[in-house]
C-alpha cells in the first residue's frame, strides 16, 4: 500500500527556506516507489511559496494561510497542523531542524506518540531498513538510528541533504481554514527580526566567524563586511560571546549552534575543542590567526598567520574583485 | 511558587569522545550538569529568591547523575529527585513519558529545562513533556519575568528576539544568555547533604515496560573522519589574500 509522507515547510521573510527542499529530498530517500510526498505550509501571504513548493512534491501542498500564523507560535501552529495531519495520516513527518522545526517536531511527536530522530545529516537504506545518521556530542561523534515502530518524525539539519529536484507535474494546492485555538495561553507581543535581510547562520553556505581576537563589538565590522561580500553569515566563538562582543545567538560550538557551510572562515579563533565540534564538518575551513600554534590551524584547509584586522580587509578586497 | 527543573548529567564539554566496543567510553570522563540545564537551575533559584517557593531538581539517568543533582542542591535547590531504573530506555519518547508520570503527581507552577543536552542534542524531551502535561511552553528563552500569574519571556529564534506572554503553569527551556549560573558555596555544599533526595524507579511511578517502549534505537556509533591540517599560506599578507581567493576558485571551486 502506498504511504504518505508530509513535509512541514517554512517561510522566512516571505521566502521558502532552502531546508524545505532538503526535507523533501529526505522524504524521497525514505519513501518507496509509489509513495506520496505532500507538503504542509503555514504562515501568511503564502501564494508564492506554495506554488514554488508544488513543483517539488508528488502529492499535494496543504496551505494554512492566516494573519495569526504570520509568526511561529507553538500553540497556534500545533492546533492548526494537527487536524490536517490527522486527515492525511502520514507514516512520516519531516521538518527542518530550524527554530520552528526544533520546537514543533517534539510536540507533534508527543501528540502522535511517535519516535523522532532529530538533526539528521544523512539517510541510508540497508535492504528494507532505513538508517538515519545524526551527530552526538555536537559532532564529536555520529550515531546511526532507526525507528522501531509507529509514525516517524525526523528533523533534518540544513546544508547536509541535497535539495530535491523538481517533480514531474506540479502538485495540487489545497487551502485549509484556520481556526484559532479555544484556550490560547501564549501570545506573541513583539518580534524583533535582528537577522532580517541577513543570511541565516544554520543555512548559510559561507560563515565568517570571530573569536576573542576581534577584541570588541566594533571588531566584528570587518567580518560583517567580508560576510556581506560573500553573501554569508557571521558567527562567533563562545569566547567572543562571553566577552560581550556579540549576541549568543551567533555562537557556534558544543554549547551553541552546529554549522556545516561550504566555507568556514575562522578569524581570531584559537580553536577550543568545543568550538571545533560545532564547525569541523564544514566543507573548507580557512583560519586566520596571529598565533601560528593555534589549534585551529591543525584542522584548517588554508591558514593565514596574521592579524585579522589586516588580513580580513585584504581578503574582502580580493573577493570583491574576484566576484565583480 | 512550585518550580521543577529538568536536569541531565552530561560529559564535560572539554572531553574528547572515545568509542570502545561500540559505545562511548566513560572511562575517566568528567561529568557536569548539562550547561543549558545549569541556566535552568540558576533561573529557578532566582525566581524563588524573587517570589518565594520551592525548587525541585529532577533527573532521569544512571546512578552517577546523583552527583549532578547534589551540585544543584548545593547551588540552592531544595529537593532532588533521581529517577533511575535500568529498564528506562534512552529514547526521548520513553524519557518524556517517565518525566510526565512523575510531574503529573505534583503541581508545578513553572517547569524549567535546558534548550537541549550537549551530548544527545536532540532537544525533544522538555517540549514533549510540555505537550504530555498539557502545559504551554516557550523554548529557547533568554529572559524570564513572572508577575500576576503570567510570564513574560524573551525567546531566541535564530537570532530574532520574540517577546511572548504565557499564562502559568508553563514550561520553559533555557538558552544561553538567560543568566550566569552561580557556583555552589561551601555552606551550600554542607547544607546539600541534609536536603531531601528521593530515588524513584518505574514501579514507584506505576509505569509498565510497555508504556515506555522506545520508538527509536541506536544501531551504531562512529567518530567523524579526522581532518588533516592543510596549507599555511606564505608571503606578504596581500599576496596571501590573493592566493587564498585563487585557491578557492581553482582547487576547491568553492566560489
Amino acid at each position: 500500500m502506498s504511504k504518505h509522507y508530509v513535509v512541514i515547510a517554512e517561510v522566512r521573510s516571505g521566502q521558502l527556506r532552502q531546508v524545505c527542499l532538503e526535507a523533501i529530498e529526505a522524504a524521497r530517500l525514505t519513501a518507496e516507489e509509489g509513495d506520496r510526498i505532500s507538503a504542509l505550509l503555514l504562515g501568511h501571504n503564502l501564494s508564492e511559496p506554495a506554488s514554488q513548493l508544488s513543483r517539488y512534491v508528488s502529492g499535494q501542498v496543504h496551505v494554512l494561510d492566516h494573519p495569526d500564523l504570520e509568526h511561529y507560535l507553538a500553540e497556534t501552529y500545533c492546533s492548526a497542523i494537527i487536524p490536517v495531519l490527522e486527515s492525511l495520516e502520514p507514516c512520516a513527518i519531516v521538518l527542518g531542524h530550524t527554530a520552528m522545526g526544533r520546537d514543533l517536531a517534539p510536540m507533534l511527536a508527543a501528540h502522535f506518540q511517535a519516535g523522532q530522530i532529530s538533526d539528521v545529516t544523512a539517510i541510508h537504506r540497508n535492504g528494507s531498513e532505513l538508517l538515519f545518521t545524526r551527530p552526538v556530542y555536537a559532532g564529536k561523534a555520529f550515531e546511526q538510528k532507526r525507528f522501531i515502530n509507529g509514525p516517524h518524525i525526523i528533523t533534518v539539519r540544513p546544508n547536509n541533504i541535497p535539495p530535491a529536484a523538481e517533480a514531474g507535474s506540479p502538485g495540487e494546492i489545497i487551502q485549509h481554514a484556520y481556526t484559532a485555538p479555544v484556550n490560547l495561553r501564549t501570545i506573541i507581543k513583539d518580534v524583533i527580526t535582528k537577522a532580517s535581510g541577513r543570511v541565516d547562520l544554520a543555512e548559510a553556505q559561507i560563515v565568517v566567524s570571530g573569536g576573542r581576537g576581534v577584541k570588541s563589538a566594533e571588531g566584528f565590522k570587518p567580518l560583517e563586511q567580508l560576510a556581506e561580500v560573500l553573501g554569508g553569515a557571521v558567527g562567533a566563538s563562545r569566547g567572543a560571546c562571553d566577552a560581550g562582543y556579540c549576541d549568543y545567538a551567533l555562537q557556534i560550538g558544543q554549547t551553541g549552534k552546529v554549522v556545516t557551510p561550504q566555507i568556514y572562515i575562522a578569524c581570531g579563533i584559537s580553536g577550543a575543542i568545543q568550538h571545533l565540534a560545532g564547525m569541523s564538518h564544514s566543507g573548507i575551513i580557512i583560519a586566520i590567526n596571529k598565533d601560528p600554534e593555534a589549534p585551529i590551524f591543525r584542522i584548517a584547509d588554508y591558514g593565514i598567520v596574521g592579524d585579522l584586522f589586516e588580513v580580513v580587509p585584504l581578503i574582502t578586497e580580493e573577493f570583491r574583485k574576484a566576484l565583480a | 511558587m512550585n518550580i521543577f527543573v529538568l536536569l541531565k548529567q552530561t560529559f564535560d564539554t572539554e572531553e574528547k569522545i572515545v568509542i570502545q566496543d561500540g559505545e562511548i567510553s566513560e572511562d575517566g570522563v568528567k561529568f557536569i550538569i548539562n550547561p543549558y540545564d545549569e541556566y535552568a537551575v540558576e533561573e529557578a533559584l532566582r525566581l524563588k529568591e524573587l517570589h518565594g517557593g520551592q525548587v525541585t531538581v529532577v533527573s532521569v539517568g544512571p546512578q552517577r547523575s546523583a552527583e549532578a543533582l547534589r551540585t544543584a542542591l548545593a547551588m540552592g535547590a531544595d529537593e532532588a529527585v533521581l529517577i533511575s531504573d535500568e529498564r528506562i530506555p534512552s529514547d526521548e519518547y520513553s524519557l518524556s513519558v517517565v518525566l510526565a508520570a512523575y510531574l503529573h503527581k505534583v503541581s508545578a507552577d513553572v517547569v524549567l529545562g535546558g534548550n537541549f543536552s550537549v551530548d544527545q542534542g536532540s532537544g525533544q524531551v522538555a517540549v514533549r513533556l510540555a505537550r504530555l502535561l498539557n502545559l504551554p511552553h516557550v523554548s529557547s528563552v533568554t529572559k524570564l519575568e513572572i508577575a500576576d500569574g503570567k510570564a513574560k519571556v524573551l525567546r531566541d529564534a535564530e537570532g530574532d528576539a520574540e517577546t511572548i506572554e504565557v499564562a502559568l503553569p508553563a514550561l520553559f527551556t533555557a538558552q544561553q544568555g538567560l543568566n550566569e549560573p552561580r557556583y555552589p558555596s561551601l555552606p551550600g555544599i554542607m547544607k546539600a547533604k541534609k536536603k531531601p533526595f528521593h530515588q524513584l524507579g518505574l514501579s514507584e511511578l506505576g509505569l509498565s515496560d510497555a508504556e515506555i517502549a522506545p520508538r527509536t534505537e541506536r544501531i551504531s556509533l562512529s567518530l567523524p573522519p579526522q581532518r588533516q591540517a592543510g596549507q599555511i599560506l606564505q608571503g606578504e599578507l596581500k599576496e596571501q589574500a590573493a592566493q587564498l581567493v585563487s585557491l578557492l576558485r581553482s582547487d576547491a571551486k568553492a566560489i
